[in-house]
C-alpha cells in the first residue's frame, strides 16, 4: 500500500523524578501518497514529538509508523525534513547544502550539479550557489532548507515550523512556495506550525491535537491548499468559509490553552 | 607617585587637546556622531584612535623623562653633578671653634671619566679645608675631622654645618644635598638624587635600543637573539601541537561517547585548573631540564584547553543539524566529517587562540626556571648581572611576539572558519 499510515501511536516520557509524561496516547492516521497535512495544536500537545516519531528520530513506546509497506525503525533519505532556521550546514554554500542528499546517495558531480541548479531555480534562488549560507536572508535560507530536501527526493516531506521564523511579509511568500512545490512534486506533506492562518491556508487535511496526553482532537478537510495553487493566496483569504473555519479553530486552540493555564493554576 | 601623576596630567590634558582640536574639523557624517544619547550606549564607544597613539607616545616620552633620555628635551630633574661646597664649625678639645670649607666632587660613573682629586688650599685655623668625591645616586661619609689639628681627640666634634647647628643623628640640609651626622660623628653627606630613574632599575629607551642592536648582531650567551626567540616558538608550536593532536580526538570521543566522557572527565576536571606553571617542578624532577620536559610541559598547558574546547565544540551542535543530516541519508562517519567536525571548528580555533597564549606564557616561565637557549633564560640571565636593559628589551620582545601570535591566530580564524559568530 502506497502513503503513510500511522498506526495507534503512543508516547510516553519516564522522568527521573518516577513520573511520566504521556505526550501521544493512540494516535492513528492514514495520509495518501500526495496529500499535504497540517498539524496544529497549543504548545506542549506533542506536536514536534509526532514528526520525530515519522522520522524515525524518536521510537514510539507503542504502535509503528509504515510507508509504503515498510516499518519506520529509524531515520531515512525517504522521509525529507524541514527544520526551523539554523539547521543548514554554515560551512558549506548553497550549492553543497543544497547536493548535500545527492552526495550521500554518490550522485556524480555532474548530476549534483544539474540538480542543484535546477531546484534553487524552482525555489526562486537561482545564481545563488556560491553564496555563503550566513550571507542570506532568513526567508532565502528556508528557501535553501526546502531545495536541500527536495534534492533528496523523498517520499514524505517533514516540516518542523519551517516558517516559524519569518517575518509576516516572506512568510506569505514562502506559503505559496509550499503550495508550489507540493504541486509541482506531488509529495506528501506534513507541515507543523502555530499559526491558525497558515495551516488553514496549506492543509488539505489540518488535524487538531490536544495536550495531555497528545491525541488528535479534530480534523477537517479544506480546499484552500487547492485554491492557493492558481491564486494569490490573500485571495483565498476572501473565499467563502476561510473565516469562519479559522475563527472555528481559533477558539478551539484559545479553549485548550485556557484550559492548559488553568491546570497549571491550580498546581 | 610622580610618574603616577605626570601619567594623570597627560591624559587629561591630552584629553582636552584633541577634543579641541577635533572641534574644527568635527565632520557630522558618521552614524555616531549624529546620535543625541551616547552615554551608556556601547554601540557608540569606538576606540578614539587619536588617544591610542598619545597613550603609546606618552609612555615613551614618560619614560625618556624619567630617564634621562637624549630623544626628548624635556627631563625630570635628574641627580646632582658638580661640586658642592658647604664649610663647617669644629669645636676642639678646649672648646675653640674654627671654620672650614668642604668641597665633594659628584660625579657620574656611567660617564666613564673619573674626576681628579681637587687641589685645594688647607686654609688656617686648626680645622682644615678637606675634598673628597661621591658617585651620583650614593652618599659618602665625609670624615672631615681627620686632617683637623687635634681632630683626632675624643672630644673633637663638628658642631654646625653652613652656620646650622648639628649634632648626632641630625641632618642638615644644604643646596643639593644632605648632611646627616652619625651616631660617631661623622657627617654623611648624600647629594640631591633628583626624580630620575637610576639607569640599573630602569635604563633610558635608547639603551634599550642600542642593547637590542648589540644582542641582535653579538648574540647573548652562545646564542643569537634569534635563536633564543625561535626556540621559545618552535616549543611553543611543537607543545601546542602535540596537545592539538591529542586532545582534540580526545574532546571528539568525549562529546560522542559516554563512556569516553565517564572515564575522562575526573581526569581533565581535575587537571584543567592546575596552572601548568605548578607543574614545572615535577617535569623537572621527571624529565630534566632539556627540551623534552619543556615539550610536556606545553603539551599539558595546551592538552586540556583543546581538549575542553573540542568537547564544547561536539555538544555545540544543533541536535537540527544532525537530525537534518540523517534524514538526508548521512551515515554516521559522514556525520562526524561533514557535520559534527566543521560545526566545532569555531570553538576550537578558540581553544586554540588561549591555548597559544597560555603556551607563550609557560614556555616563558618554564626557561626562567631552567633552560640554556630561550627568551625567558635571556632575561633570566641578564637579571642576574643587573644588565636591566637587556631584561626590559626581552620583555618587550616577548610582548610583541604573543602579540603577534594572536594576531596571526586571528586572521587564520577569519580565514578558516568565516561563519564563526554568523
Amino acid at each position: 500500500m502506497k502513503g503513510l499510515s500511522i498506526n495507534n501511536i503512543s508516547m510516553r516520557f519516564d522522568l527521573k523524578n518516577g513520573s511520566s509524561v504521556q505526550a501521544l496516547k493512540d494516535v492513528s492516521l492514514n495520509i495518501d501518497e500526495g496529500q499535504i497535512i497540517t498539524v496544529l495544536g497549543p504548545s506542549g500537545c506533542g506536536k514536534t514529538t509526532l514528526l520525530n516519531i515519522i522520522a524515525g528520530f524518536l521510537a514510539p513506546t507503542e504502535g509503528k509508523v509504515v510507508l509504503n509497506d515498510q516499518i519506520v525503525q529509524g531515520p531515512g533519505a525517504e522521509r525529507g525534513m524541514v527544520f526551523q532556521q539554523g539547521a543548514l550546514f554554515e560551512w558549506m554554500n548553497v550549492r553543497s547544502n543544497v547536493a548535500f542528499g545527492p552526495r550521500m546517495k554518490g550522485m556524480s558531480k555532474a548530476e549534483q550539479e544539474e540538480k542543484v541548479k535546477h531546484l534553487l531555480e524552482i525555489v526562486g534562488l537561482a545564481d545563488f550557489e556560491d553564496k555563503a549560507v550566513y550571507e542570506l536572508s532568513g526567508g532565502m535560507q528556508q528557501r535553501v532548507a526546502l531545495a536541500r530536501c527536495l534534492a533528496n527526493d523523498p517520499d514524505v516531506i517533514l516540516m518542523d515550523e519551517p516558517l516559524g521564523a519569518l517575518d509576516a511579509l516572506t512568510r506569505e511568500k514562502m506559503q505559496g512556495l509550499v503550495l508550489k512545490l507540493w504541486k509541482e512534486t506531488g509529495k506528501t506533506i506534513i507541515l507543523i506550525t502555530h499559526s491558525v492562518e497558515e495551516a488553514v491556508l496549506l492543509g488539505e487535511r489540518l488535524l487538531v491535537l490536544a495536550p495531555r496526553p497528545g491525541r488528535i482532537h479534530k480534523e477537517y478537510e479544506l480546499p484552500f491548499a487547492e485554491m492557493g495553487v492558481n491564486m494569490d493566496l490573500r485571495e483565498v483569504k476572501k473565499a467563502d468559509g476561510y473565516t469562519e473555519t479559522r475563527d472555528e479553530i481559533l477558539s478551539i486552540i484559545w479553549e485548550m490553552e485556557e484550559e492548559i493555564m488553568g491546570r497549571a493554576e491550580d498546581n | 607617585m610622580a610618574i603616577l601623576i605626570f601619567y594623570i596630567i597627560i591624559f587629561v590634558a591630552a584629553f582636552y587637546i584633541v577634543k579641541i582640536a577635533a572641534s574644527f574639523t568635527k565632520s557630522q557624517d558618521d552614524f555616531t556622531s549624529l546620535k543625541t544619547v551616547t552615554f551608556g550606549d556601547e554601540s557608540a564607544v569606538s576606540p578614539n584612535r587619536a588617544a591610542s597613539i598619545i597613550s603609546v607616545i606618552a609612555i615613551f616620552a614618560i619614560w625618556a623623562a624619567f630617564t634621562g633620555s637624549k630623544l626628548i628635551p624635556i627631563h625630570v630633574p635628574g641627580p646632582f653633578i658638580g661640586e658642592l661646597t658647604f664649610n663647617y664649625t669644629a669645636m676642639n678639645s678646649s672648646g675653640q671653634t674654627d671654620d672650614a670649607d668642604v668641597t665633594i666632587t659628584v660625579y657620574d660613573v656611567q660617564s666613564g671619566v673619573i674626576p681628579d682629586k681637587l687641589d685645594i688650599e688647607p686654609g688656617d685655623g686648626f680645622a682644615l679645608n678637606d675634598t673628597d668625591q661621591i658617585i651620583t645616586y650614593r652618599s659618602g661619609l665625609v670624615k672631615v675631622q681627620k686632617n683637623d689639628v687635634g681632630g683626632k681627640d675624643k672630644s673633637y666634634k663638628v658642631v654646625a654645618v653652613n652656620g646650622q647647628e648639628i649634632s648626632p643623628e641630625q641632618e642638615v640640609f644644604i643646596d643639593n644635598a644632605r648632611i646627616y651626622m652619625t651616631k660617631k660623628g661623622t657627617l654623611s653627606v648624600t647629594p640631591e638624587k633628583g626624580w630620575q630613574m637610576q639607569p640599573v632599575w630602569l635604563p633610558a629607551p635608547e639603551t634599550v635600543w642600542s642593547r637590542l642592536v648589540k644582542v641582535g648582531s653579538e648574540g647573548y650567551k652562545n646564542f643569537t637573539l634569534w635563536e633564543h626567540l625561535g626556540w621559545s616558538l618552535i616549543r611553543v608550536v611543537v607543545g601546542f601541537l602535540a596537545g592539538a593532536i591529542i586532545g582534540i580526538p580526545l574532546g571528539y570521543a568525549m562529546g560522542l561517547s559516554g563512556w569516553f566522557r565517564g572515564w575522562f572527565d575526573p581526569i581533565v576536571e581535575f587537571m584543567r585548573p592546575v596552572p601548568p606553571l605548578a607543574l614545572i617542578p615535577l617535569v623537572i624532577i621527571w624529565f630534566g631540564i632539556g627540551e623534552q620536559g619543556k615539550i610536556i610541559l606545553l603539551f599539558l598547558a595546551s592538552l586540556w584547553i583543546m581538549t575542553i574546547s573540542a568537547r564544547a565544540g561536539v555538544s555545540g551542535v544543533k541536535i537540527s543539524k544532525i537530525h537534518a543530516a540523517y534524514s538526508l541519508g548521512a551515515s554516521k562517519w559522514q556525520i562526524m566529517r561533514l557535520v559534527i567536525v566543521p560545526n566545532s571548528l569555531p570553538e576550537i580555533f578558540t581553544g586554540a587562540r588561549v591555548s597559544m597564549g597560555v603556551c607563550w606564557g609557560t614556555v616563558v616561565a618554564a626557561e626562567l626556571v631552567a633552560a640554556q637557549k630561550g627568551a625567558g633564560m635571556m632575561i633570566i640571565n641578564a637579571s642576574k648581572f643587573q644588565m636591566t636593559d637587556l631584561v626590559i628589551m626581552g620583555i618587550v620582545l616577548i610582548g610583541i611576539i604573543g602579540y603577534a601570535i594572536d594576531i596571526l591566530m586571528r586572521i587564520s580564524e577569519n580565514y578558516l572558519v568565516p561563519w564563526k559568530g554568523k
